[in-house]
């Protein structure tokens, strides 16, 4: 999946230089959003965790299997939802740990749910419904808000907490080469 | 033969004891209003820590229904994968633990080829080859089982299984949970025409499924209406409905039909649904193929349906299994 397929980027008031902490993304397909997780899947380090808040049919779990893509995962493997499993992992070059929060009450729920050791480990961590994560949320770590701003249309706020050069570096190129 | 058999894959913990012939002596599930009343409380949605406090309790009730002693279990079985770590390896070591102190055989089972068996729990049991279809919140996977034991994964969801779907749509109409009943009700109470959902065939052949697109679609027609009233709540229940049964029906059919079997299993907690149950049997029965629905009871979580697993690889049974381990992922 080449960046430049994945469709229309738009920077809109933040800044479009490396080490900004943000930046905002419109998508117009699933396709386009797909391509967009493959770009940051292409460019993730171990341990990096994407915090993913958006409602239902915003386009979570399309933009996880495009960073399951993005890592290599086998095509083999079908990335489905992770709300009743809470968990899926998958095999890349870096393992994927896909965690749904959906059917979480209380985010102390996060503890009997291996939670600690997702964060720890040394693979890249999607975490859809992350909002339901409260105080357990690492420090570290990336914010992508979604919104659904047309039938296929989504708006991604993508925010940098601590160090993301990499991704950050990724996404300007991808929107350069548009 | 005893099998006991013990699953703890998702939000239910269960026990029960299964006797040759595959008959059922007890099946206890962890969220059974009985067992609401004897342990008090409601089970959590995320509940290894309740699976904990649950295991020895459940495990005890199922052996006393069956009047059974730990002495008279021949084979333990127990699901190790696919599900929540967390969960499994609290059934997994109950297991090992009851395995090596009692010197029972103990085998690991697949939580999918559980549903898949639970066809063996009722007087029709079906002969192969069959088609199975299972479908559940968590799996919607089409297979021919070709003889005991051997089963080809024909087709699977790409995205969401049909029984999230359900739940997600019951949600984003503000109905109850779980939405498979939600929906089913609602759709019932339906007056004037259900609103048409487009019917996620993918492409010709295909035997996958994607449910995504569909639960989309409903909240664009939500969100494009003036005002959510009862009225719309229903067409859009029923014509979601409809369209979900209406791709899992012809997927299944178009299997069965492509590879000559006349026998198709439908199982899992999707399977309770009424009008899934309707239609299957409506269309199938047309092209004179067989269809088996297990009851209600047998096609949500259980673990008569893993004891049964047990049974039919009862000689695969080990003593010493220690190295048995919990699998997040496990593709039959």
């Amino acid at each position: 999946m080449s960046s430049s397929s994945a469709g229309h980027g738009q920077n809109n008031s933040r800044t479009d230089e490396p080490g900004a902490d943000g930046r905002s993304i419109v998508t117009r397909s699933p396709e386009q959003t797909f391509a967009l997780g493959a770009v940051m899947g292409g460019a993730a380090v171990g341990g990096t965790v994407l915090c993913l808040f958006g409602d239902l049919g915003s386009g979570k779990t399309k933009l996880t299997q495009g960073l399951a893509a993005g890592l290599t995962v086998p095509k083999t493997y079908a990335v489905t939802s992770p709300t009743f499993t809470y968990v899926n992992e998958y095999p890349g070059r870096l393992a994927l740990y896909h965690i749904d929060l959906y059917r979480i009450s209380s985010p102390d729920e996060l503890l009997d749910l291996g939670w600690e050791e997702y964060m720890w480990a040394d693979g890249v961590v999607a975490v859809e419904w992350a909002e339901r994560a409260g105080e357990y949320l690492p420090e570290k770590r990336i914010d992508i808000a979604i919104t659904i701003t047309g039938t296929d249309e989504r708006r991604f706020d993508i925010t940098f907490n601590g160090e993301h050069a990499a991704i950050d570096a990724a996404l300007i190129s991808r929107t350069h080469e548009r | 033969m005893l099998v006991l058999g013990i699953d703890t894959s998702c939000d239910d913990t269960c026990a029960a004891v299964l006797k040759d012939d595959f008959e059922i002596l007890s099946s206890v599930v962890s969220s059974q209003d009985e067992v609401h009343g004897r342990f008090g409380g409601v089970v959590p949605e995320l509940a290894s820590r309740k699976h904990v406090e649950n295991i020895i309790p459940i495990i005890d009730h199922a052996l006393s229904s069956a009047r059974a002693a730990l002495s008279d279990i021949d084979v333990i079985a127990v699901t190790r994968g696919p599900g929540l770590v967390g969960s499994l390896v609290v059934g997994v070591s109950a297991a090992k633990a009851l395995s090596l102190s009692r010197s029972i055989p103990l085998l690991g089972i697949n939580h999918i080829e559980g549903h898949i068996a639970s066809s063996f729990l009722t007087p029709n049991r079906p002969a192969y080859p069959f088609v199975a279809l299972v479908v559940s919140g968590g799996h919607t996977n089409l297979y021919i089982a070709r003889r005991e034991g051997e089963y080809m994964l024909m087709g699977q969801t790409l995205d969401d299984a049909a029984g999230e779907a359900f739940d997600k749509v019951a949600k984003l109409l503000g109905l109850g949970y779980p939405g498979g009943r939600a929906i089913e009700s609602a759709a019932n109470r339906v007056r004037g025409e259900p609103v048409e959902f487009t019917r996620p065939y993918m492409k010709k052949g295909s035997h996958d499924f994607s449910f995504s697109g569909i639960k989309t679609a409903a909240r664009n027609v939500v969100a494009a209406a003036e005002a959510l009233d009862e009225a719309l709540i229903g067409r859009i229940a029923a014509g979601f409905q409809e369209a979900v049964i209406d791709v899992l029906v012809s997927k299944t059919l178009d299997l069965a039909r492509r590879e000559s079997i006349d026998t198709i299993v439908v199982t899992g907690g999707v399977a309770a649904n009424t009008r899934l149950r309707t239609v299957m049997d409506e269309r199938a029965s047309k092209r004179g193929t067989r269809v088996l629905l297990p009851p209600k009871h047998l096609c949500t979580d259980n673990a008569a349906m893993i004891a049964a697993v047990g049974r039919i690889r009862a000689h695969e049974a080990a003593l010493n299994n220690l190295t048995l381990n919990a699998v997040s992922r496990w593709t039959i």
